[in-house]
């Protein structure tokens, strides 16, 4: 397929790992920041091509992951309640609350609809104009513009039965958590290419001067990933740290001025809670007060109940990169895709699931 | 009565207390409920095979084998690009039958219809399986109508049941796979799961993906008539072909091995596959299967495969490995690294972003 098999060749793969093998002098830890691109490396093997002293380590880009419990209860509580539909993006249905999943709760009544577009959700409500409709909007700086988008045309359009229940996360304060972190690790980062798409790299700059810590902007096929490991470990051999943009074909330094525009007009920075990870300040997106009517944690009085987290999961340090999924001694036992112990088992950018279902079984990670 | 009160349900209420959706989508979930349910209370040597029908012999002494199966059609919608519900529903058992290594003979069909159903469209539909079935070469011999009330079922769902004949020596059954063994598909994957999905969301793309149901009995046939070593067969159904290879790995004790580089996915369902966050491996199919023939067979099986029109496509996928760990499905991708490829736990989920 155009523009998707030349980044996958076979060829041209090992070629690149080459170059890096050939560029390389002392181990390196390179964090890459997206779970994309964290499935990535281990359906294609891109680890494997990679010399014994790279290091990649998995980062926090993966929204359902840390989309706290307590917003995940609020969700199942919406959606349990009569003439109401919570629309979702799938991959949020099978991560478990404190006590069970939007899946079980779509099973047990619950009015559960997974949509691809938040617009969808307008439809809907349009068609149902008796009852609520709650969008579940989960997601980093990607997916903010097209959910920013529905609030702004809800408004617009006046549809008065159209709510959000907000999760939205910031990418650049989560680096900074992780770099300051005393046990900290990363040397280098992969940023998300698709978060850049949006937000453009300028503000990468202040990190990457403060931190003395090099970031390519990547994108998600192998060649992507190699070529931005390649880039990254270029400068550190050459003592740069530098905001670097590998993914030129899709991301400029100034992003998507319609999208930011959109974005800045619904959503105002706000701390944030990360599942696993605790608060971070000015990690996330909250509605602007313009936009307050449209906020489902307000219409329906939703209040913080006492969340439940399995004791023994560890995805805050997976999340975090301080922990491989294997090194979780609930792996692949306790915690499986069926019976999950925390969310980064059972979404499609979670670690956990990357591990168990492309290398669970005799294959020792050597990443 | 107070027996069966006393035993516990072998699924254990605190984990799913209701059935899900994902118990019927192909993956792990589907398999235990099978595996745990129904396998340990209807025990037999004939469903302890886990084939696609059971085969059984009749006769004493037995001169007659036969294959027996049945499967259940709740398609949405009831027309799609490439078929509809009643070819879908003749297609299914015949392909089932067919992969038990028998000539399929004679059908029965169910009907449940949801009232208010347009009579037309019941009409276009029993047409459609007749079509179906005088393709395939198959009567449909029996059957029954059923009329629920308005919502409680979507529009029609079809039942049909099949038996068919075995005219052969060979045993194929997931048993009879050996390290050496080649595995062949008869065309491109994730036809069918994307064509249906495309129109569910309404996903348009430059050309319509249709669905490639079609009778299998036709070209399998030819390769049991051309004497090659068969020694097990799979439609590539719900849960796709990395299901079906989990299963059969699986039950066989095998270890698999294919390579990406050689399982051809059509250009427009690889694409609506990225969009959605798909993996092909596990889309369904309704006109392909595996065959695991014996590595000498290999070559004459593909050139049959390729000389009926169903198999234009077909390709040698992977091997069944002698010293590879028994149960595992490995993958070699295109950059050359191996990885497992599992079963999924339910079904497939659109992804964020």
């Amino acid at each position: 397929m155009k523009y998707l098999d030349e980044y996958r060749d076979g060829e041209a793969a090992r070629r690149y790992a080459q170059a890096i093998a050939r560029l390389v002098t002392r181990p390196w830890t390179i964090m890459e920041i997206c779970g994309g691109q964290t499935h990535a490396i281990l359906k294609f093997g891109i680890d494997e091509l990679l010399p014994n002293s790279i290091t990649l380590v998995h980062g926090p880009g993966c929204p359902v992951c840390v989309t706290p419990v307590d917003l995940i209860d609020k969700a199942i509580a919406i959606a349990s309640r009569r003439n109401t539909i919570l629309c979702s993006f799938g991959d949020m249905l099978r991560v478990p609350g404190s006590h069970k999943d939007l899946l079980s709760t779509k099973a047990q009544g619950g009015d559960v609809r997974i949509v691809y577009s938040p617009m969808d959700c307008l439809k809907i409500a349009r068609q149902h104009p008796d009852k609520e409709v709650v969008f579940f909007a989960v997601g980093f700086e990607t997916t903010a513009p097209a959910n920013a988008m529905a609030v702004y045309a809800a408004r617009q359009q006046e549809i008065s039965n159209f709510s959000v229940l907000v999760s939205h996360v910031l990418v650049p304060p989560a680096m900074e958590a992780i770099l300051s972190a005393p046990h900290n690790q990363v040397q280098g980062f992969l940023a998300a290419g698709h978060v850049c798409t949006v937000m453009g790299y300028a503000e990468y700059e202040p990190i990457a001067r403060r931190y003395r810590t090099p970031i390519v902007v990547t994108g998600f096929e192998p060649l992507d990933i190699l070529q931005g490991v390649y880039m990254c470990v270029r400068q550190l051999e050459e003592g740069r740290a530098e905001v670097e943009n590998q993914y030129t074909r899709v991301v400029r330094r100034e992003g998507n001025p319609q999208a930011r525009q959109i974005v800045e007009e619904v959503f105002e920075v706000s701390p944030r809670m990360w599942r696993g990870i605790g608060e971070i300040p000015n990690s996330g997106y909250a509605l602007r007060s313009a936009y307050a009517n449209f906020d489902a944690e307000r219409r329906f009085n939703l209040t913080a109940r006492v969340a439940e987290e399995s004791s023994e999961c560890i995805a805050g340090l997976v999340l975090q990169g301080v922990r491989k999924p294997d090194q979780c001694p609930a792996f692949g036992t306790r915690c499986t895709p069926e019976h999950p112990l925390g969310a980064p088992m059972v979404s499609s950018e979670g670690a956990c699931a990357a591990y168990y279902r492309y290398r669970r079984i005799g294959e020792p990670a050597r990443i | 009565m107070e027996a069966a009160f006393s035993l516990s349900c072998p699924i254990p209420i605190s984990e799913y207390p209701v059935v899900l959706l994902a118990h019927g989508g192909g993956g792990k979930l589907s398999h235990a409920l099978i595996e745990k349910m129904m396998v340990g209370v209807f025990s037999n040597p004939a469903l302890e095979t886990r084939h696609d029908g059971a085969v059984f012999t009749l006769g004493d002494p037995p001169s007659v084998r036969l294959a027996f199966t049945t499967d259940s059609y709740v398609v949405h919608p009831l027309f799609f690009p490439g078929g509809d519900i009643g070819s879908l529903a003749v297609h299914g058992t015949v392909n089932d039958l067919t992969m038990c290594g028998a000539r399929p003979l004679y059908l029965s069909v169910g009907l449940i219809i949801e009232e208010g159903l347009p009579m037309d469209t019941l009409w276009r539909v029993v047409q459609s399986m007749q079509g179906a079935a005088r393709q395939a070469g198959v009567h449909i011999v029996t059957g029954d109508t059923k009329v629920v009330e308005r919502g409680k079922a979507d529009g029609l769902f079809i039942n049909t049941a099949g038996v068919g004949v075995i005219e052969h020596s060979f045993h194929i059954a997931p048993q009879s796979v050996q390290p050496g063994d080649v595995l062949l598909i008869n065309g491109d994957l994730g036809r069918h799961g994307m064509a249906i999905m495309a129109v569910r969301e309404g996903l348009e793309f430059e050309s319509t993906i249709e669905s490639d149901s079609a009778p299998l009995n036709g070209l399998v046939q030819q390769l049991i008539d051309s004497g090659i070593e068969i020694h097990c067969l799979r439609d590539l159904t719900r849960g796709g072909l990395a299901s079906a290879l989990n299963e059969i790995a699986s039950v066989a004790r095998a270890s698999i091995a294919v390579e990406e580089a050689y399982i051809p996915v059509r250009e427009d369902v690889r694409a609506a596959c990225e969009i959605l966050g798909f993996d092909p491996l596990y889309v369904a199919n309704e006109g392909r299967f595996v065959a695991f023939v014996a590595a000498h067979d290999a070559e004459r099986a593909l050139a049959a495969m390729r000389a009926h029109p169903l198999g234009a496509g077909a390709a040698r996928i992977g091997v069944v490995e002698a010293d590879g760990r028994a149960g595992l499905v490995t993958m070699r991708s295109r950059i050359g690294a191996t990885r497992i490829v599992d079963m999924l736990s339910g079904e497939q989920l659109p992804r964020i972003c």
